[in-house]
């Protein structure tokens, strides 16, 4: 069995369980197995939305999310079905998770693949390493548990026939007691799973002049993002930092404002299909790494953009 | 108590890299401790400092990763622990292979690298916690012992949330965390007599790397004078819509 992890957000499924989906799909036509699916929820999932996608679903709330509940969950999941692979959109969560249950399988780990393919019984992946700069052709026999780079993969069509579910008993296990969330103001898009992304870095001058990024991120109905002087300035929080310690991301559209092109940061989001940078600095590295750009004063620069979106798009 | 602070070798991210024969060769690189280690590093030392006892360094990897641990050792920790592997090993299989060798120091807490610098993997530190059956609490950003306890604040996916959990416990770096501090002479003439224990790796590693290649994605490079704002503007909408079509 191929067992695919079915990452919501309480009331639908994110995008990456989609293309978690594909891939799980492709793996089990090629071992001649099948895909069940996992659907794990601290209160409410969208079990509904997701038997549309599985004949057969396994579900188990399981209160605040921790990485050992959610680990004990895959892992009863993927015993129960006798998974020879276990598919996951990736994420910050599903790795550290996932790191546990492919341990706890003796499982070869497949990290944040672009494809994979099943040859000779193994599975082989491609992925990039060494801060996004190079990419790895790896293999693994089997079981595998292998996540899935967002924006990689064409999204999932629903099945013809609606699924069945089945409750899954999931151990207690040790783990830590969260003692208090603290949510983010949830603004739009998330920045992994973007197609479009702007991004302010120091260039921007202050917190005060992310509303230019904010208002072309809305219009565009893309993410912000912050480079990591503009996060330890405290302007943005870090959630929304790009780059080698925060998050990677490969939207076909990858803004750069008031961004110099630190190889840090580069290393987050250097895989985008277009990247456009505006920067008062002709010499600035992120030129380099550019298909288009403007030398400008981002102050003058951004809000004009913001108008000649507005004339395309009316 | 005992700190342990879990790290490795890897490229510096400005060294330019090279393929050999469809393999990375880092024969021209500069090889750093892994600066996300390099927080695990300080974290441990700063524990130290507070609450007593003994700050230790494992590291993996091939003979060269002496150094990286030298460098820990130079900046306070106490003594060192090498598993040697010249291959490549993925995280299960080095978490197989640290398991052993960290259980028996039986210490207080480990942490390590939210994200290695060469392989890219998250995935160490979940999967050693999983080896010694201890919960992890991965990208931490905030971290105090309290008795038989810490607590921690640690980025999700969204946001982010203060745990507590009982110790022992893996803990993953995240930027943040701390300042690491640099190695002072006296530091490093001090590290060069401290003790670094070398143990074969045993495991076998369940990932095999068949090719690695540099795609450097050719950009177009089309770059606009912005003396004219809004003509300039006016331009780049019109090739983001008409030519690269994603607007």
């Amino acid at each position: 069995m191929v067992l695919v992890v079915l990452d919501h957000d309480g009331n639908k499924l994110r995008k990456g369980s989609l293309e978690a989906l594909t891939r799980a799909r492709a793996l089990a036509e090629a071992l001649g197995s099948k895909v069940v699916g996992v659907l794990l929820a601290e209160e409410k999932a969208p079990a509904e939305e997701a038997l549309a996608y599985v004949e057969t679903l396994y579900t188990a709330t399981l209160g605040p999310y921790t990485a050992e509940k959610w680990a004990a969950g895959v892992l009863a999941a993927a015993r129960q079905v006798g998974a020879q692979a276990v598919v996951a959109p990736s994420s910050r969560q599903s790795r550290t998770y996932l790191g546990r249950v492919a341990y706890a399988l003796k499982a070869g780990l497949l990290e944040d693949t672009l494809e994979s393919t099943v040859e000779g019984g193994a599975v082989v992946a491609t992925r990039y390493a060494y801060l996004n700069r190079v990419t790895q052709k790896v293999r693994a026999a089997l079981p595998v548990v292998l996540t899935v780079k967002p924006n990689t993969t064409p999204l999932a069509e629903p099945l013809p026939t609606r699924g069945e579910v089945k409750t899954l008993e999931v151990p207690s296990v040790p783990t830590v007691e969260v003692l208090e969330r603290l949510q983010e103001e949830k603004k739009g898009v998330s920045l992994t799973e973007a197609d479009i992304v702007v991004t302010g870095g120091r260039g921007m001058g202050s917190a005060e002049a992310f509303r230019l990024v904010e208002e072309l991120a809305a219009l565009l109905g893309g993410a912000v993002g912050a480079t990591r002087a503009v996060v330890d300035a405290g302007w943005r929080p870090y959630s929304e930092q790009v780059g080698q310690t925060g998050k990677t991301v490969q939207p076909s559209l990858y803004i750069a404002l008031g961004v110099s092109g630190a190889v840090q940061h580069l290393a987050g989001m250097n895989k985008s299909k277009y990247i456009v940078a505006v920067n008062k600095d002709p010499e600035a590295p992120i030129f380099k790494h550019a298909d288009y750009g403007i030398v400008g004063d981002v102050h003058q620069v951004v809000p004009a953009l913001i108008e000649a979106v507005k004339r395309l798009k009316d | 108590m005992k700190f342990v602070a879990v790290i490795r070798q890897v490229p510096d991210g400005e060294s330019r890299l090279k393929i050999q024969g469809n393999r990375v060769d880092l024969s021209g690189a500069t090889l750093i401790l892994d600066q996300m280690d390099e927080y695990a590093v300080e974290e441990t030392l700063r524990l130290k400092e507070k609450h007593g006892g003994e700050a230790i360094v494992v590291g993996f990897g091939p003979e060269r990763t002496e150094e990286a641990i030298r460098t820990a050792l130079a900046m306070g920790a106490d003594r060192g622990i090498h598993v040697v592997y010249e291959g490549f090993a993925d995280p299960v299989a080095v978490a197989e292979a640290l398991a052993g060798v960290i259980q028996e120091e039986a210490p207080t807490l480990v942490v390590t690298g939210g994200q290695q610098a060469d392989w890219d993997s998250q995935a160490l530190g979940a999967a050693l916690a999983e080896a010694l059956g201890v919960p992890v609490v991965s990208w931490t950003t905030a971290l105090e012992l309290e008795g038989e306890t810490a607590k921690a604040k640690h980025d999700l996916d969204e946001g982010a949330e203060w745990v507590r959990v009982r110790l022992p416990a893996v803990f993953t770096t995240q930027q943040g965390l701390n300042e690491p501090r640099y190695p002072t002479l006296p530091g490093i003439m001090k590290a060069k007599k401290k003790e670094v224990k070398k143990v074969a790796f045993q495991g076998a590693p369940k990932v095999e790397i068949l090719e690695e290649t540099i795609q450097e994605k050719t950009r177009l490079q089309k770059i606009l004078d912005g003396k004219d704002p809004v003509a300039a503007a006016e331009e780049l909408v019109r090739l983001l819509h008409e030519e690269a079509k994603v607007l």
